[in-house]
């Protein structure tokens, strides 16, 4: 069997295992066109806060390529897929033909028209180690900085920074930030944390036009800036999908094998959409493990397994020491805890846990994380307990035994 | 595979097996040293409730979620034991979000992340939770 798998991050790695893990023979070619071995993208704000580096924030050990006997052309862009004679041809001409292959070509960052933008010199996405070696190039102790977009990357991006340059402004269409993972009061309790740090909001706004070094906002204020960050989002990478016939809509489309529309064609990861358990809908979710375990499924499935992928989507990301887990969908009763410092919402609907927004106590927080992936009855628990922290305590004493003593579940052997 | 397995009918919730975890973790070689005064992270943790108590450590699953969710490739599983590299580990709190077990938790530090690691990675070779447990509340053995 030969596989090939287009693009070098995540889902690859996943796609690599899940086909080691049934097929040990099988010859495996991975092109990339960014040109480092593996490497963790998120850890790129890390990298720029000190807390690690290049050597670090490699995703698997040196000899993972080796080890699985896994061809790469990496610093080289696959160009087009032709499914009918199932072929993947490289920039520079070279033709890899397949049996089955992975789309795994991630995401890359949207970059909308704004008036000006072109005659900004020092300006940067935040998506890749080049871009982030680029950025911290340009860095200096009294930059003034401008990022526009109040996400996961763009203040991801903010805290990395933030100890190395003058100040940073950041600009968001939005009326909050991170709107994507909380709620308006878990929103505002995280902006606050981030102003203690040297970063100023600008909400509800956008800019209206760009001179080399000033951004006119539309609500009529002038921000001076050395260096701009564009960080408002993230578009999936699926011009190869679409050359290869495979349905697309906003992400390539896939079922829960992994499989595209199109034979023997396969996505994961950032490109493709999941489903999405809490939402029953099919969703992109530009999340890591997300990323991993579509690729591990979409691996087992190429190389003649029956596995099955469904998506929770989930965050863990923190801020200057703040943390923040969120998972599931918001649509539903909410059961609300304050404290200094803390912020603790649990959503039910329909006798389920269906979605959680913690920040600030995130102990033992997989224990809801897999209430709600489980669709674990609230009846069956002591929810009042659980409630209050989440402890195994809560479960049936059966169910503990399950979870704790080995015993088998109901109908197992 | 050896693991620990909780016989609850048996603890007495005396939360010693959190001092030896502590103890053993500490890199001392004398316990009033590594722990008098002072707070203790330890690995395992007991819950207790009405009339139940039991400790809850790391279940070193089959198809661990922890390692197939972190985002750095820090948590890996290894002779079946799941280990963390605490060099490559940022502190994202990814497994904490995914562990069903609650296992998982901030090291002191915050920085990084710790958990049981069967006593593999110190100086005590074997479980010391289960080694001082007085009551056999939590064992070391092969269940299948
Ligand atoms: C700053 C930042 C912080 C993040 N933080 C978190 C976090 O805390 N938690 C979390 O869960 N997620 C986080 N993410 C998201 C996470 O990084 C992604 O979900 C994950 O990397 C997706 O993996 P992937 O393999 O699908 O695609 P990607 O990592 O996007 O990789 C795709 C690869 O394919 C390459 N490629 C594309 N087209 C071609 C082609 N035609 N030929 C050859 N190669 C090609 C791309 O260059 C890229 O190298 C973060 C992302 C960023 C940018």
């Amino acid at each position: 069997m030969n596989y090939v798998i287009i693009g070098n991050s995540i889902a690859a790695v996943g796609c690599v295992e899940g086909i080691r893990s049934r097929d040990k023979t099988g010859s495996i070619t991975i092109v990339g066109d960014e040109p480092y071995p593996v490497y963790s993208r998120p850890l790129i704000s890390y990298l720029l806060l000190g807390s690690t580096d290049e050597e670090h924030m490699k995703y698997r050990p040196d000899d993972f390529y080796e080890k699985n006997h896994v061809k790469t052309y990496l610093g080289r862009r696959a160009e087009k897929v032709n499914s009918a004679a199932k072929t993947v041809t490289l920039e520079d001409g070279t033709v890899l033909t397949y049996d089955k292959l992975l789309l795994a070509t991630g995401s890359k960052p949207f970059v909308p028209p704004m008036a000006g933008l072109d005659s900004v010199p020092e300006k940067f996405t935040f998506m890749a180690l080049d871009s982030a070696k680029a950025l911290e190039a340009a860095l200096k102790p009294a930059s003034r900085v401008l990022i526009i977009g109040a996400g996961l990357i763009g203040l991801k991006c903010a805290e990395g920074i933030a100890d190395r340059v003058g100040h940073i402004d950041v600009v968001d269409m939005a009326d909050r930030i991170l709107p994507s993972i909380l709620d308006e009061e878990g929103s505002a309790m995280m902006q606050k944390h981030l102003e203690k740090h040297n970063i100023r909001f600008f909400l509800s706004d956008s800019v209206a036009q760009f001179t080399e070094n000033t951004a006119a906002l539309k609500s009529g204020k002038t921000l001076d800036f050395d260096i701009l960050v564009v960080a408002v989002g993230v578009r999936p990478n699926v011009e190869l999908a679409q050359q290869a016939g495979c349905e697309v809509s906003r992400g390539i489309c896939t079922d829960t094998s992994c499989a595209t529309t199109v034979k023997d064609i396969y996505a994961a990861g950032d490109c493709a959409k999941s489903y999405d358990i809490t939402t029953d809908t099919d969703r992109i979710l530009a999340l890591l493990p997300n990323a991993h375990m579509q690729g591990m499924t979409a691996g087992a499935n190429m190389a003649g397994g029956q596995e099955s992928y469904t998506a929770l989507p989930m965050n863990a990301i923190g801020f200057f020491g703040l943390h923040i887990i969120t998972a599931g969908c918001y649509d539903g009763e909410a059961y609300i805890t304050r404290e200094p410092g803390v912020y603790k919402k649990l959503i039910t609907k329909d006798g389920l846990l269906k979605g959680m927004i913690l920040i600030g106590d995130i102990a033992r927080a997989g224990i809801y994380t897999s209430l709600i992936r489980e669709k674990t009855p609230l009846s069956t628990v002591d929810f009042d307990l659980i409630k209050e922290h989440p402890q195994l305590m809560a479960f049936a004493k059966k169910d503990r035994k399950i979870k704790l003593a080995g015993a088998k579940q109901e109908g197992d052997a | 595979m050896k693991r620990v397995y909780v016989n609850e009918e048996w603890c007495l919730g005396c939360h010693l097996c959190e001092y030896n975890c502590a103890f053993a973790n500490s890199g001392e070689d004398y316990m009033p040293k590594a722990l008098k005064d002072k707070t203790i992270y330890p690995r395992i943790q007991v819950e207790e409730g009405d009339g139940v108590n039991f400790a809850v450590s790391c279940r070193h699953c089959e198809d661990p979620i922890c390692v197939k969710s972190c985002i750095t490739g820090a948590l890996s599983k290894e002779d079946g034991v799941i280990k963390v590299d605490t060099d490559k580990c940022v502190g994202c709190y990814t497994c904490i979000m995914v562990c069903p077990y609650g296992c998982v938790m901030p090291a002191p530090d915050g920085h990084v992340i710790q958990k049981c690691e069967l006593c593999t990675q110190n100086a005590c070779g074997e479980p010391a939770c289960v080694k001082g447990c007085p009551n056999h509340a939590i064992v070391y053995e092969d269940r299948g």
